[in-house]
């Protein structure tokens, strides 16, 4: 007989040795984790922000500078079958018709389209979930407010966008500088037109957060509304606002691309992956790579990023968690 | 049903009102001159009174409100003079295109045609590939042809048709010549060899478009199907030796088309939107290459107009889904 045998509180003790706590973000991850498509997508949008962030850095060419002498290189790839072709390794994707680096410019065209895509993106959530938590939480509000965004979401978006940024182009150009005034002109336009799936879904949420009780119970001890918003309310409804983030930024990009695509975008001298496009679209028979390269980083992205939503979706949702 | 009909279409005037008064309130902001063009030799009092000419001078809202009488007074009375030979429009004053100083209305009535033809096909292409996809990747879910399904479907939302278009350029009309790149317009079909050659200029445009109507329905059809496959009632029919087929096809399909179809009811004005883009691609005189071309030369009475009739798309398919909503779901009472 052995000691242990006879102790009275052995039944009642732990056998393993208690697990540190769970917290509600590690089982998101550990849902996240398991869908393969959500960490490619996000492993891609983190590799291209980050090597448009660093890229001006470690490949030094100025993506303005004139060279004509270099003019209309083909990506190195292109010697593979045809040995005649006017390759350069200091090139490595070619030059376009007036000898700028392809490479230099789809980087600082990246720059350009994940800025907007971001700064757009960022602005739609600031307004969507304001006009969706103060219509969730104020009933006064939630007519107009709803009634609102309604009217937004019947107006043509395109075609209005078209609009909007042909028309405002020269003011804000004389007064922001070009690249400027566009950048805040896009991001503006873009965003206005773009947080009214986000203002109805934080609206619902909130609908359903305000009646239950820990509300009350904060409401009872004499919490002002604006506390319950912040500390009670937004951190319930950030999960359906992170997914519409990811949607928003792909959306985003598709749509700054196709501006300059039509032509209303940025001024001429500043690349953009729509605009690199478009501008390739004249030549393409002769040149496929310059249409083909930009079409596909705008794709891919957007596709990282929907891929991110969908696993973001998934993964925050408590009632898929954990099955 | 009807009740909530007529309401529904009595509430959408004041928004279509409203909307019409956004957008023409925009367009005054605009700093685009229509006279941008005239010579210099013409001296500022002409330049003054062909403003005039133009109705340029009078203020904002009388602009406005004769903008409303041309477009939903004096219009529908030339659509019935060109109808049954009357007369009531005589001498009244049309929404003119400052471009061409010609009613807008005749422009779009001609370009509306090519814009029908390949977004309305190419929406009808769509749902075709779309829904068997849908209705097989949700009967085998989760099955290699859904898998792959998803994947393609992600691929479709992702990809743009800015990029779609010129790339299926590139391979069908440059490298292999099977296709034309741009679309030609005035051809006209008369026998079984012209048919063809109209058959493969639309091809292309059809395709790219089809494309992310195709991405977007399947979704919505697999996953409606998911809904429904789990239900009693399917277990029901089986359970009653219905075969399959019938069980799938008839029980479980009609019951999941009932969101499907308000979902392609409501896709129809986005594709009108993703039409200006391919149609810039392809070289289609359509109504959204007209739209471009209004706006890049500052004509605004034609932009106001195809504005508000995308406008006027949008209020009423989002009236055609809900009450095809209402009538095709019993559970659903509007009353």
């Amino acid at each position: 007989m052995t000691d242990q045998a006879l102790d009275p509180y052995a039944a009642l003790q732990d056998k393993e040795p208690p697990k540190a706590p769970r917290s509600q973000w590690k089982d998101v991850w550990d849902q996240f984790k398991r869908h393969k498509g959500a960490l490619f997508g996000g492993g891609f949008l983190m590799f291209i922000t980050l090597a448009v962030i660093l890229g001006p850095y470690v490949w030094q060419v100025d993506p303005q500078k004139l060279d004509i002498r270099n003019k209309d290189m083909r990506p190195i790839y292109v010697a593979l079958w045809d040995g005649s072709a006017k390759v350069g390794w200091f090139r490595p994707l070619g030059t376009d018709n007036l000898g700028r680096c392809i490479m230099a410019n789809l980087i600082a065209g990246g720059r350009a389209s994940m800025a907007v895509g971001w700064a757009a993106m960022l602005l739609a959530l600031i307004i969507g979930t304001t006009i969706g938590v103060l219509a969730g939480y104020f009933k006064k509000l939630d007519f107009w407010l709803m009634r609102f965004t309604d009217l937004v979401l019947s107006l043509p978006i395109l075609p209005l966008l078209l609009v909007a940024v042909t028309l405002f182009r020269e003011p804000l150009r004389q007064n922001f500088g070009p690249e400027g005034g566009m950048f805040i002109l896009i991001v503006t336009v873009v965003g206005l037109t773009s947080w009214m799936q986000t203002a109805r879904i934080v609206r619902g949420d909130i609908l359903a957060l305000k009646e239950r009780e820990f509300i009350l119970a904060a409401r009872s001890i004499g919490t002002t509304s604006g506390k319950i918003i912040r500390r009670h309310l937004l951190p319930n409804v950030i999960s359906p606002i992170m997914v519409s983030a990811t949607l928003g930024l792909a959306t985003a990009i598709i749509t700054e691309s196709a501006l300059s695509f039509l032509g209303v975008g940025f001024p001429s001298d500043f690349p953009t992956w729509g605009k690199l496009l478009a501008d390739a679209v004249q030549r393409m028979e002769q040149y496929p790579e310059r249409v083909v390269l930009p079409g596909i980083l705008i794709s891919l992205t957007v596709l990282g990023v929907n891929y991110l939503g969908d696993g973001l979706r998934d993964a925050l949702d408590p009632r898929i968690r954990g099955r | 049903m009807l009740t909530f009909t007529i309401r529904r279409l009595f509430l959408s005037i004041p928004t279509l009102i409203l909307i019409s008064l956004a957008i023409f309130m925009l367009l005054q902001l605009a700093p685009g001159d229509p006279m941008a063009q005239v010579p210099l030799t013409v001296p500022p009092e002409v330049k003054e009174r062909m403003r005039a000419a133009l109705g340029l001078g009078q203020p904002p809202l009388v602009q406005y409100w004769k903008w409303l009488v041309q477009f939903f007074w004096i219009e529908p009375q030339v659509l019935i003079d060109h109808w049954f030979g009357t007369s009531f429009a005589e001498g009244k004053q049309r929404v003119i295109s400052w471009q061409t100083r010609s009613p807008v209305m005749d422009i779009v009535v001609q370009r509306i045609p090519q814009t029908l033809w390949v977004v309305g096909l190419s929406y009808i292409v769509g749902i075709l590939i779309a829904l068997p996809i849908g209705i097989y990747s949700a009967y085998k879910q989760y099955s290699v042809f859904d898998q792959s399904g998803t994947f393609i479907t992600m691929i479709g939302f992702s990809i743009p048709p800015f990029f779609t278009g010129p790339l299926l350029i590139v391979i069908f009309s440059v490298q292999l010549g099977w296709l034309p790149s741009i679309y030609d317009t005035t051809h006209v079909v008369r026998d079984w060899a012209s048919f063809k050659v109209q058959f493969m200029q639309m091809v292309m445009p059809v395709m790219v478009l089809a494309l992310q109507t195709t991405a977007q329905i399947s979704r919505y059809m697999r996953s409606s199907m998911l809904d429904n496959l789990n239900q009693d009632y399917v277990r029901t029919a089986r359970a009653k030796g219905l075969r399959e087929g019938v069980v799938v096809m008839v029980h479980v399909l009609r019951n999941s088309m009932i969101p499907v179809v308000t979902v392609i009811a409501l896709g129809v004005p986005a594709i009108f939107g993703g039409a200006i883009i391919t149609e810039n691609v392809f070289k289609v005189n359509g109504i959204g290459q007209l739209l471009l071309t209004a706006l890049f030369a500052s004509d605004l009475p034609m932009v106001m107009t195809l504005t508000f009739i995308f406008a006027i798309l949008i209020v009423l398919f989002n009236l055609i889904a809900d009450v095809l909503y209402g009538v095709l779901d019993p559970r659903i009472r509007y009353d």
